[in-house]
């Protein structure tokens, strides 16, 4: 189901915990699958909870406990926008106004041609920097400013 | 002791160098000396032990609690595995210090894990990285690769003997697992649940094995702390508060950031090292420790120092330096409303008063923002809050009570307002 490139990932993720610990790497596993397929579809959770000997449910807790997993298909490009106090303070009520605006959907939901998700989320860690958002989870943009969210969407294929 | 300077920076100091992470800036300028003279010279564990005592280093990731004592707590002759384990699930509101020693000084960090690795007994190390920072995640393991490849991890590090590895383990948006508990379940691969203590990590922690757990402030202090003295790490603070500390600045200043200063320093000093507030505002509020800690009004705050002491005495808590700065155009109702739904959305539903009571404490603060409060709520946000604080397995639900408890009692006129004329008083 994934790919030989994924595989190797999670053995990499498998490397780094005792042999008989081979849970530790379901974090890591999810999101190497994530990554390739887009969201955690049912069965990209059990291909991982099988290929790491656990059961599958306990792979599912994990999924549905952490807030970076998607359990539904998003767009190409999600777009998470902090809008904790310091962000708050910092302008982010107004980036999250321009973002939605511009892309025509709340927080939580898709454009139609499958291009943006937009979601609103907690404390990235990088405050003094904000506005920020995480382009699908793994790249931080920060100090945004309205110019700036447009340039980044334009970027955004 | 003039502020910000170099000689008082203990985790920031590589920022002078124009490659403030690599390897090369790092073992130009001391780096790795430590460990160098621990695993030549064999040092007794409870040397390492005593120094880090003699520093009144504390805790730097929010509860202050004095690291040379809590290293004392692992068994000595434990016949099995034990672990070292570092917290950077650094998701606090306000709180982004970490995130810079991963990005300009990730080697101090590995050798701080290293050191306490030797002085612990570990067989391994776990760095726990917070979801959100997936870059720094990337890079540091590239630190470690670096680290091995030098001979300072790995088998038999620097010809020694000793065997230790470290790895990162990255998490994936949970607040709750920087309780330390919580963390070691997400390593087991689990949800991020938090156990009942007792028993303590440092009897039955990861895998079940004794495991110590600290910030990655506190680790990445160590090895100045070897190098120059456990003295000399404390006469940069003041008594019980040892060392420079990390300040991350955020809200309504003109230099948002990170100011590395020696505890003990005015709160007015690092707010004018932050350019003050606003042009055209005054200072209204700060949350001196993350967003945890209670609120204080703008002149409690400018008579305090920035030491665990001093904040605690004004009736709040250093936590982990996080300073939110709060101007005259803040309605503290909407940044209560904030900072509720926070903690409603974090909570990891375990405990019933948490998982029920910050829905109410937030489902409140929202119909008072939005102009149907009840005369009654202020005082109903306080009973659940009582309600919640000492009947759960973690401090979260605590948590969520400081902001509430703290803005009524500092700010109520605000909320009366708020519901008797179902607007902002600002």
């Amino acid at each position: 189901m994934l790919s030989a490139e994924s595989l190797a990932q999670i053995d990499k993720e498998l490397a780094k915990y005792p042999p008989d610990q081979k849970q530790s790497a379901v974090m890591g596993a999810l999101r190497i699958a994530q990554n390739e397929m887009g969201w955690l579809s049912r069965d990209s959770i059990e291909f991982v909870a099988h290929y790491l000997a656990m059961p599958a449910i306990a792979a599912y807790e994990v999924a549905t406990f952490y807030n970076m997993y998607d359990l539904a298909p998003v767009g190409r490009n999600k777009v998470t926008l902090c809008t904790n106090l310091p962000c708050q303070l910092q302008g982010a009520d107004k980036i999250a106004e321009h973002l939605q605006g511009r892309l025509g959907i709340g927080f939580g939901e898709t454009t139609a041609d499958g291009r943006y998700t937009l979601k609103e989320g907690e404390c990235m860690g990088a405050c003094g920097h904000g506005p920020l958002c995480l382009h699908n989870n793994h790249e931080m943009h920060d100090h945004l400013t309205p110019e700036s969210v447009d340039k980044l969407l334009d970027e955004m294929k | 002791m003039s502020l910000n300077t170099p000689d008082t920076q203990v985790c920031l100091w590589t920022l002078r160098h124009s490659e403030p992470a690599s390897l090369a800036t790092y073992t130009a300028n001391g780096g790795y000396e430590a460990l160098k003279k621990i695993l030549a010279e064999k040092t007794p564990a409870e040397d390492i032990i005593a120094q880090v005592k003699t520093s009144a280093l504390r805790g730097r990731g929010g509860a202050g609690f004095p690291t040379g004592l809590k290293w004392s707590f692992m068994p000595r002759n434990f016949p099995g595995d034990k672990y070292v384990v570092c917290n950077t699930d650094e998701g606090e509101p306000g709180t982004f210090k970490d995130r810079d020693i991963l990005r300009f000084n990730p080697h101090q960090l590995i050798e701080g894990m290293v050191i306490a690795g030797y002085t612990l007994g570990a067989v391994a190390g776990y760095n726990y990285i917070h979801g959100e920072i997936f870059e720094q995640y990337q890079s540091w393991e590239r630190a470690l690769e670096e680290a091995r490849a030098a001979g300072f991890l790995g088998k038999n590090i620097l010809g020694s003997g000793w065997d230790f590895d470290l790895h990162a383990h990255h998490g994936y948006g949970a607040y709750v697992c920087g309780e330390e508990t919580a963390l070691l379940e997400s390593i087991e691969g689990k949800k991020g649940q938090p156990r009942f203590k007792p028993p303590f990590p440092a009897s039955y922690g990861l895998y079940g094995k004794p495991t110590t757990i600290n910030n990655t402030e506190t680790l990445a202090s160590i090895p100045w702390i070897l190098r120059h003295g456990g003295q000399a790490f404390l006469e940069l603070g003041k008594p019980n508060n040892g060392g420079s500390k990390i300040f991350s600045i955020s809200g309504h200043v003109n230099k948002p950031g990170n100011y590395e200063i020696p505890l003990g320093t005015p709160f007015a000093d690092l707010l004018e090292m932050a350019g003050g507030v606003r042009a055209g505002h005054t200072l209204k509020a700060v949350i001196p420790g993350g967003s945890s800690a209670p609120v204080l009004p703008a002149d409690v705050m400018m008579a305090c120092t920035l030491d665990f002491d001093s904040i605690s005495k004004a009736g709040s808590m250093l936590g982990s330096g996080a300073v939110i700065v709060m101007d005259d155009s803040v309605c503290m109702v909407k940044a209560l409303q904030r900072l509720s739904y926070f903690y409603f959305e974090e909570s990891c539903g375990q405990c019933t008063p948490c998982r029920e009571g910050t829905g109410w404490l937030y489902r409140i603060v929202h119909r008072i923002e939005q102009g149907q409060g009840r005369p009654e709520d202020l005082d109903e946000l306080l009973r659940i809050g009582k309600n919640i604080g000492g009947n759960t397995i973690c401090a979260l639900g605590e948590a969520a009570v400081g902001p509430v408890a703290s803005f009524v009692k500092h700010f109520r006129k605000e909320f009366e307002y708020h519901i008797k004329h179902k607007k902002c008083l600002v």
